[in-house]
């Protein structure tokens, strides 16, 4: 375990206060986290061992700071806010990893300034649409659901973490509390179908780009991956066996000893 | 549910969008001349309400609610009327009642019961046994098809604000509903009636469960759904028959002693008396 500090940055006029979670040394890295919030994992870990690893927690979803959100409209602004965190923090053009709606994120903002983004790195992102493969609406969906359609195998501990409720009920309160805004706050962004207009504005995404899916995902299916890598010039795909809507974690070595080959200089 | 996911408005955004179509409608109505309005989710360059409202300075307005604390704030804020629509009866709505009423207390507002609002599934017969022979199968087609809604339909994430998502979980308001909701589809007459999720009966037995009701959740306004299901025409207007015959005027006027109600349109205040002591 590589040691995480957590920093709080004021950003857009001071009225978005975020945690942004730093570890290691290197070259940067941002990581934007999925719709479930922000949890250190191993992935991280392992990237910090050669990186420095920024983890900013998307507006609204830092305890806290819940209204944050309130101060941006809609996925423009979001990511004119995300333009702002990145010169705040001090990053011209860093490696940006996005795993699910934050791939989808790290796509828009690689569009919307081509300069502002190395490289990047797409972990089953979300953000197009095809009728034949719809995402599924991951908010109104129960929790065993969604962990029967994220993971791989999903009675192995990765997947029953998701599901354990904590014994101590005012900390199974904060637990629920804090997944249900997190959904919230993300959702504001893509609801009701997450397909805000990036086909459009892929084509201008300049960064090399490592788009990686598991196989088995069966929230975002992955017929996307080729979606994505056909509209972004400098890409390239791998496609991870034995793993669904969460390749960096049930196959950590795996995607993590790629996604660090991909990234270094 | 039917806002978010059958006419796609983002959750987060409901309760924002639906305050400013609020401030939207009461400025159209009390405006003395055409306007612009230059909103975050309506911008109407001319804005023009004809008919005008016949009310000074406006008609009353009552607030539906499922207990979130921002609805209560709201409607205090503007002294409108707080209507919980429940459809689970008093036992289960008697939580966010006194909720309510606690809230309404410790701001130190008039606890006029005509503040508040309730919807109930009320069935009246002859006769207690007649009302089941009669009422049941339409009362279980209304819970097991009609209301029949997975509870992630009912509030999809944002759908409630963070105070009163808060408020929600910390204090298990929604507990009491969701606990019992799987065990409906077994359920006969008596579990409903037991339930109060129905109030149900002979004349004087709805008269009885209703008073006790009304008198326990301190509400004024009572919304009485007497179409329940798939009753048909005739049973449905001999419900509507036997509750404004035998039920209404019994418990109409139990507050009016004490309390004006001022959610109900001035004008029509006193009618509404003449009319019910003709019945």
């Amino acid at each position: 375990m590589v040691a995480v500090q957590e920093q709080t940055v004021s950003v857009w006029k001071n009225q978005i206060n975020p945690k942004v979670h730093v570890a290691g040394s290197g070259p940067a890295v941002v990581f934007l986290h999925g719709a479930y919030g922000l949890t250190w994992d191993p992935f991280l870990d392992t990237l910090a061992e050669q990186f420095t690893v920024y983890a900013p927690e998307h507006p609204g979803t830092t305890l806290g700071d819940p209204d944050g959100v309130k101060a941006l409209d809609d996925l423009w602004d979001l990511v004119l806010y995300y333009d702002e965190l990145f010169a705040q923090l001090g990053l011209d053009s860093p490696t940006v990893i996005g795993h699910s709606f934050g791939g989808m994120v790290a796509s828009e903002i690689a569009a919307c300034y081509p300069q502002r983004v190395g490289k990047l790195v797409l972990l089953n992102p979300i953000g197009l649409w095809r009728d034949d493969a719809p995402v599924k609406n991951w908010m109104i969906l129960p929790m065993e659901e969604v962990v029967k359609a994220a993971f791989y195998d999903s009675s192995g501990p990765l997947a029953q973490q998701m599901l354990t409720v904590p014994e101590d009920e005012k900390e199974a309160q904060d637990l629920q509390i804090r997944v249900t805004w997190s959904l919230a706050c993300t959702g504001k962004f893509v609801w009701p179908i997450p397909d805000k207009g990036l086909k459009k504005r892929i084509h201008r995404i300049a960064a090399p780009t490592l788009i990686v899916w598991g196989t088995e995902d069966k929230l975002v299916p992955p017929a996307y991956a080729e979606e994505f890598g056909s509209r972004i010039a400098n890409s390239q795909i791998t496609m991870v066996e034995q793993a669904a809507h969460l390749p960096h974690l049930e196959q950590l070595e795996r995607v993590s000893g790629l996604v660090r080959d991909f990234i270094q200089p | 549910m039917d806002a978010t996911l059958c006419a796609g408005i983002t959750p987060i955004e409901q309760r924002e969008r639906y305050y400013e179509a609020h401030d939207l409608i009461l400025k159209a109505w009390t405006a003395d001349d055409i306007f612009a309005w230059n909103g975050k989710y309506y911008q109407l360059p001319k804005v023009n309400v004809w008919p005008r409202p016949i009310q000074q300075p406006h008609p009353p307005v009552w607030i539906p609610g499922l207990g979130s604390l921002s609805t209560w704030e709201f409607a205090a804020q503007h002294n409108h009327c707080y209507c919980f629509l429940s459809y689970y009866g008093p036992k289960a709505g008697k939580n966010v009642m006194d909720g309510f009423w606690q809230f309404i207390g410790e701001r130190g507002i008039e606890p006029n019961p005509y503040r508040a609002g309730f919807l109930q599934l009320v069935a009246v017969a002859e006769t207690d046994a007649k009302a089941e022979a009669l009422y049941e199968k339409h009362i279980q087609y209304f819970y097991n098809k009609s209301l029949h809604i997975p509870p992630e339909y009912f509030f999809p994430p944002g759908h409630q604000d963070y105070r009163s998502l808060e408020n929600n979980i910390r204090k298990g308001i929604f507990k009491s509903y969701f606990d019992k909701l799987d065990d409906i589809p077994n359920w006969k007459f008596k579990d409903f009636v037991d339930e109060g999720f129905v109030i149900a009966g002979s004349p004087a037995t709805v008269r009885d469960m209703l008073t006790d009701a009304v008198t326990d959740l301190r509400v004024g306004n009572l919304m009485v759904l007497l179409h329940i299901g798939s009753m048909p025409h005739d049973l449905t207007l001999k419900n509507i028959d036997m509750f404004s015959s035998e039920v209404m005027p019994h418990i109409h006027d139990m507050w009016d002693n004490q309390w004006e109600n001022h959610w109900w349109p001035e004008k029509l205040r006193t009618k509404r008396q003449a009319s019910i002591a003709a019945l």
